[in-house]
C-alpha cells in the first residue's frame, strides 16, 4: 500500500470579479490551478513534482496536507481517506504530515524565539511542555546543525541567515516525528553556497526519521539530485511522471525533453540537443483544448488539439500523457 | 590597455548604514575590451550588483562611491558631473533590470518607452524615432501590433525582451545585464539567454552579465569575474574557470551545484555562512569557511596574484 494516493484530484480557484462585473454577469471563471492529478508515492520514497510556474505544484503539496481544500478528487494517507477530515482529526494527520516553505523570512514568526518555534507544535499536540518540550527541541536543533543549540534556542528569527532559518523550518517540521513531509521549494530562496548542505541534510534526516518527501521544485537539477520518482506538471496537469533514472535518460514526453534541454549545465564542454520551445506557457483560465501543450509542441497534430491525452504506462514506473508516444 | 573598453581600479562602494558601514564593492578591480561578455557572478550579499550600479553612478543612498577609478572608453566616469554621466547613461552603457515590470512605467505604452528613450539623446523626428522602435522590438521578437500595449498586457518573458529593446535603443557600447533571466522559468530563461547571445552579435557591444547562477555563464560569457563579500576573488575567461577553478570559493561553488548531466552526483557543501560586511572577517574574508585556510589566510588579507595569462585569483595558494 502506497503512503501517499491522490486520485483525480482538482482544485480551481475562482477569479476575482469587480463588483460591476459580479452585477452584470453570472458566469464566473476558474483558475484551474490542478485539474485532475493522480499519482502514489510509497514508504521512504522521495517524490519529487517539477515544473514551471503556474504548472500547480505548489498548490498540489498545499492540498495534500490539507491547507486548502479540493474541488474534487480524493486523497489517501496511509489507505485511510484524508479528503474531507476536519476538527481533531485533521489536527491528528497533521501529527504525521508537514510542511516546509520556500520562504523562510516569512514562514517563521518573528515574534517567537527558535526555540519556541520549533517547540510550538509540541504544545499543540499536547506531547510536551516545559523543561522537556526545551529537550526535545535543543535536540532538534542539534539535528539540523543548528549548534550550540542553547544559543540558538535564544536567539529570534532576524537574527539568522536564510540558511539557518530554513533549517529552523526544517526543525520545526520534524519536531512531531511525521512520517511525511511536503518540501515547497525548501532551497530555492537561500543564498547558492548553502543550499547544497541544506539538500544534505534533509537526505540525512529521511533515513534517519525514516521520512517521504514530496519534494516540490522547479530546479530539474535538484529534482534529479534528490528523487526517486518524478512527476512532471504543465498547467495543472501531470505530463509525465517515472523513476528517476527514466525521466531523465528516456524522456517520452516533448513538454519533458523541452524543459531538460533548457535547464542550464555549469559546464562549458557539454553539447546538448537544444529544443527552443515558441511563446510561454498559456493562461491556466482558459487551458488550450485537447493536450494543453499542443499551442508550443512541435509534435502537435489534429487530434491533440481535439482529444485530451490520457497518462497512460508505457512501461513500468513510466507514465506519458501524450498522443505521439506509444 | 587602451584598448579597454571599461577598466574599473580600486573601486570601493560603501553604504553608510545605522548600524554600520557596510562595505558592498571594497578594493576591486576589473578590467574589459570592447565586444567582451563578462559573467559576474556572486551570492546574494556579494556586492555584486552594486558593482553593476556603481559603473553607471546609480548607487542608491546611503551607498557612496568612496574611491577608485571607472575608465570606460577614456573616460574616468567617478569624475564626471552628472549632467555628463546623464549623456552616458543609457546611450553609452545600458542597463537590463531583474523585473521590467518595475522599470517600466505602467502608464505608459510599450512602444512610447523606446520612442522617449530614443528621442531624449537623438536628434530624430517621432516619425523616425517610431520607425526605429518597430524595428527594434521586432529584433527581441515582438510583433509590431504590441507596440500601442502596456507593460501588464505582457507576460515576464516579453517584458524582458521590452527591457533588452530598451537597453539596446541607443546601440550602447556596454550593457549591463542585472539578473536579467532570475525572474524567469527555465524555459524562457533558455530564450531570452538565447536572444541576448544573437543582438550580442549582431550589435557588439560589450556586456556584463550580472547573475547569482553560474550555470547560465558557459556559452554567453567570455569571461568570469567571481565576487565574495565585496571582493572579486578570481577573474578567469570562462573556458579555462570552468574547467579549472583555481580560488577555493568557486571550486567549492562549482561541487555545491546539483547538475542534470551527472548521473551519480555527490554534492559537496559550503560550511558556515556568507560573512556580515560591516564586521568581515580579518584576513582572507573566505577564510572562516575555507577548508586549505591557513593561519597567514586568517591574519593577512591575501593579494591579487596573475595566475597564466590574464588570470586573476586572490589566494595565497598562488
Amino acid at each position: 500500500m502506497p503512503l501517499l494516493k491522490v486520485v483525480d484530484l482538482k482544485k480551481y480557484f475562482p477569479v476575482q470579479r469587480s463588483f460591476l462585473e459580479r452585477l452584470l454577469s453570472r458566469k464566473i471563471d476558474y483558475v484551474k490551478a490542478v485539474d485532475g492529478v493522480s499519482f502514489e508515492a510509497e514508504k521512504g520514497e522521495v517524490f519529487s513534482i517539477a515544473g514551471e510556474s503556474g504548472c500547480g505544484k505548489t498548490t498540489t503539496g498545499r492540498l495534500i496536507v490539507r491547507l486548502i481544500d479540493p474541488t474534487g478528487g480524493k486523497i489517501f494517507f496511509n489507505g485511510i481517506d484524508i479528503t474531507s477530515l476536519s476538527g481533531e482529526e485533521l489536527r491528528k494527520l497533521r501529527k504525521r504530515m508537514q510542511i516546509i516553505f520556500q520562504n523562510p523570512y516569512a514562514s517563521l514568526n518573528p515574534r517567537m524565539k527558535i526555540g519556541e518555534n520549533v517547540g510550538h507544535p509540541l504544545e499543540i499536540h499536547g506531547i510536551a511542555y516545559g523543561r522537556e518540550k526545551e529537550k526535545l527541541v535543543m535536540e532538534m536543533l542539534e539535528k539540523v546543525g543548528l549548534q550550540p543549540a542553547s544559543k540558538f534556542y535564544n536567539a529570534y528569527p532576524h537574527e539568522l541567515s536564510g540558511g539557518q532559518r530554513q533549517r529552523v523550518a526544517v526543525a520545526r517540521a520534524m519536531i512531531l516525528k511525521p512520517d511525511f513531509i511536503v518540501a515547497d521549494e525548501p532551497i530555492s530562496m537561500i543564498d547558492v553556497s548553502l543550499r547544497a548542505r541544506i539538500l544534505e541534510l534533509m537526505i540525512q534526516l529521511k533515513e534517519e526519521l525514516d521520512l517521504t518527501y514530496l519534494f516540490i521544485t522547479h530546479d530539474l537539477a535538484v529534482a534529479k539530485y534528490i528523487s526517486d520518482k518524478i512527476a512532471i506538471m504543465y498547467l495543472g496537469k501531470i505530463v509525465e511522471m517515472g523513476e528517476k533514472e527514466v525521466i531523465f535518460s528516456d524522456p517520452k514526453h516533448p513538454y519533458t525533453n523541452a524543459l531538460l534541454s533548457a535547464v542550464p549545465v555549469p559546464d562549458p564542454n557539454v553539447k546538448r540537443k537544444r529544443i527552443m520551445l515558441k511563446g510561454e506557457v498559456p493562461s491556466p483560465i482558459n487551458p488550450p483544448s485537447g493536450c494543453r501543450f499542443h499551442t508550443r509542441c512541435p509534435l502537435a497534430t489534429d487530434i491533440c488539439r481535439r482529444e485530451e491525452p490520457k497518462l497512460v504506462k508505457i512501461d513500468d514506473n513510466h507514465f506519458v500523457a501524450c498522443h505521439m508516444v506509444k | 590597455m587602451i584598448s579597454d573598453l571599461l577598466r574599473i581600479e580600486g573601486l570601493r562602494v560603501y553604504y553608510y548604514t545605522r548600524d554600520g558601514v557596510v562595505m558592498a564593492v571594497d578594493n576591486v578591480d576589473l578590467f574589459m575590451k570592447k565586444g567582451e561578455t563578462i559573467g559576474l557572478v556572486g551570492e546574494s550579499g556579494s556586492g555584486k550588483s552594486t558593482l553593476g550600479r556603481a559603473i553607471l553612478r546609480l548607487v542608491p543612498p546611503p551607498g557612496r562611491i568612496i574611491s577608485g577609478k571607472i575608465v570606460f572608453d577614456g573616460l574616468n566616469l567617478t569624475e564626471l558631473s552628472e549632467e555628463e554621466m546623464r549623456k552616458i547613461r543609457g546611450k553609452r552603457i545600458s542597463m537590463v533590470f531583474q523585473d521590467p515590470m518595475t522599470s517600466l512605467d505602467p502608464l505608459m505604452k510599450i512602444g512610447d518607452h523606446i520612442v522617449e528613450t530614443i528621442m531624449a539623446h537623438e536628434t530624430l523626428t517621432r516619425e523616425e524615432a517610431e520607425e526605429k522602435a518597430i524595428k527594434l522590438l521586432e529584433q527581441v521578437g515582438i510583433r509590431s501590433e504590441r507596440f500601442m500595449d502596456y507593460p501588464h498586457q505582457f507576460s515576464g518573458g516579453m517584458r524582458q525582451r521590452v527591457g533588452i529593446a530598451l537597453a539596446l535603443a541607443l546601440n550602447p557600447d556596454l550593457v549591463i545585464a542585472d539578473e536579467p533571466t532570475s525572474s524567469l522559468d527555465v524555459i524562457v530563461q533558455f530564450q531570452i539567454l538565447d536572444l541576448m547571445k544573437e543582438l550580442k552579435n549582431l550589435y557588439g557591444m560589450g556586456m556584463i552579465l550580472i547573475t547569482h547562477d553560474i550555470s547560465i555563464i558557459p556559452g554567453i560569457a567570455d569571461k568570469v569575474a567571481l565576487m565574495y563579500a565585496g571582493q572579486l576573488v578570481e577573474f578567469a575567461d570562462a573556458k579555462s574557470f570552468f574547467n579549472e577553478p583555481l580560488h577555493p570559493y568557486g571550486k567549492a561553488l562549482l561541487e555545491s551545484i546539483p547538475n542534470i548531466q551527472h548521473s551519480d552526483q555527490k554534492l559537496k557543501y559550503i560550511p558556515g555562512n556568507p560573512p556580515d560586511l560591516i564586521n568581515p572577517p580579518k584576513g582572507c574574508r573566505f577564510s572562516p569557511r575555507c577548508p586549505y585556510a591557513t593561519e597567514k589566510c586568517r591574519e593577512e588579507e591575501p593579494p591579487t596574484i596573475m595566475v597564466g595569462h590574464h588570470r586573476l585569483v586572490k589566494c595565497f595558494q598562488y
